[in-house]
């Protein structure tokens, strides 16, 4: 299971960077991307954009579903990866490049109370059995 | 628990995506479904359909059985082989299950039906069997030494690929029409499909199904699993049983109104509460004209009034989503109309069914 350890992660399957400019990258995981199966379309939240934690920010689209993305912390959505938009697939092709968009966050301190990858490693596995 | 098919193994060593369909584990994709999508499109995939239940029929009354259980007439299956689609419908005119039915001889037919209603088909079968008091056996063929593998080879190549994995069968079957069905010492081939593509479904002593599927792979046919079939089956206008209607829907409602024979006068099961209805709905297409994808139970809103998609995709080959759906029966092809996708209204075009066939665009 592909679940790089210098990641955070949310139990509804987002993936979070901190950058050395305090930003905050999301994506989703590659366990999320295995199970929506092949991304048709990508809608980006509107840069500017304030998130409470856990707040409905993106919708993707694959074949099989429509899935919601949520913001592991609260913040500003400073930059959106306008990439996705024409090239959904990339996506599925890496899961932690294809970000989706960067967080300014209220509090930096937040991105301690997400899982790390051995308890994002557990959810998955709880949910599996 | 899901049951494993003969081909389970197979598809494990290939790292297929597994989950559950009417009660079978099965492959949903092997990698990438738009992927398997576009190899039957454009040249040749499989699918393990082995899940699907094959029935024989046999005995004298064989054909009046048939004539009595099925809505389209059996009678339409004149030339050896010959196979029809056709509802299967309860008193009420419901659809209990369709299916493929292929004639021999008048006291010899081959049938396919569904994977998630088999053992309700059987039992409603062999009902109608003892009420009239017919003189037919009913063999499922999937226990001991009966037990069938089922492989749909399709795509524009899929004869050819065939044929190189199992030349002796390409002499009876090289000018075989669409449609029809030969038995070939213990195969049986048949000109089906549930894709809109030319191609065969072969069907197979269960334990002569992993050689075959191996001698396919290595003729360069690409494995599919169900998430292309369901795109395939979409854009080729086909229903799925359980999605696009069920035992309280009419086959009328359900875009199957060439699938009931009704000028005859023959007296099926169904027939009486067919014609005792009044028709209420168009079942047509949808074409999303916006970003975004249809599905199934969103609703429409057309100048006639409101309907519901029944099944909704993307479509890999027109690049957009795609949709059947009951429209009110005023609804006119052409027109734009709302649909409504998670809160939002969005414009789609109703268009006729299909929309690609063979390998073309029809929309």
């Amino acid at each position: 299971m592909n679940i790089p350890a210098e990641l955070k992660y949310t139990a509804s399957h987002e993936w979070a960077r901190p950058e050395t400019d305090g930003s905050v990258t999301v994506g989703i995981t590659n366990h999320a991307q295995e199970l929506l199966g092949d991304m048709v379309f990508v809608e980006l939240p509107e840069t500017g954009r304030t998130l409470a934690a856990g707040e409905e920010t993106c919708v993707l689209e694959s074949v099989k579903a429509a899935a919601d993305v949520y913001a592991p912390v609260a913040g500003r959505v400073v930059a959106v990866n306008d990439a996705l938009v024409s090239a959904p697939e990339q996506i599925n092709q890496d899961a932690y490049a294809a970000w989706l968009f960067r967080l300014a966050p209220d509090d930096a301190a937040d991105l301690g109370k997400l899982l790390d990858a051995a308890a994002y490693r557990a959810v998955i596995d709880a949910g599996q059995s | 628990m899901s049951k494993p098919t003969v081909l389970n193994a197979a598809h494990r060593a290939l790292n297929a995506r597994m989950i559950d369909f009417g009660g079978w584990e099965m492959p949903v994709n092997y990698g990438s479904q738009i992927e398997e999508h576009h190899a039957v499109r454009r040249d040749c995939g499989m699918f393990d359909i082995s899940h699907m239940c094959a029935v024989a029929l046999r005995g004298p009354d064989a054909r009046p059985f048939l004539s009595r259980l099925l809505a389209n007439s059996v009678e339409k299956l004149q030339a050896p082989g010959k196979a029809l689609y056709s509802p299967m419908l309860n008193e009420t005119g419901g659809v209990i299950d369709d299916l493929i039915v292929c004639r021999f001889s008048d006291e010899d037919f081959h049938m396919v039906v569904n994977a998630g209603t088999a053992g309700k088909d059987l039992a409603w079968m062999s009902a109608c069997r003892a009420a009239r008091g017919y003189d037919v056996t009913l063999a499922p063929l999937r226990e001991g030494s009966a037990a069938v593998g089922m492989i749909a080879v399709q795509g524009p190549n899929a004869r050819a690929r065939v044929w190189q994995a199992l030349p002796e069968t390409r002499r009876a079957t090289e000018t075989l029409p669409p449609f029809f069905g030969v038995r070939i010492g213990d195969l049986f081939i048949a000109t089906t499909g549930y894709t809109g593509e030319d191609g065969f479904e072969i069907t197979l002593p269960a334990a002569r199904a992993e050689a075959l599927w191996s001698a396919l792979l290595a003729a360069g046919v690409r494995p599919c699993g169900l998430g292309a079939r369901d795109t395939l089956r979409l854009e080729a206008g086909m229903n799925l049983y359980g999605q696009d209607m069920d035992e309280t829907v009419s086959p009328l409602d359900a875009g199957l109104e060439r699938y009931v024979e009704l000028a005859s006068g023959r007296d099926f099961i169904g027939r009486a509460a067919l014609l005792a209805q009044e028709r209420r709905v168009s079942f047509l297409g949808l074409k999303l004209l916006d970003k975004g994808v249809l599905r199934a139970h969103q609703k429409v809103f057309t100048p006639e009034g409101e309907g519901e998609i029944t099944s909704g995709t993307f479509s890999p080959t027109l690049g957009a989503s795609i949709a059947f759906a009951r429209l009110p029966r005023a609804a006119r092809i052409n027109t734009v109309v709302q649909v409504d996708i998670r809160g939002k209204r969005l414009p789609a075009r109703i268009v006729p069914l299909p929309f690609v066939r063979h390998g073309k665009a029809l929309v």
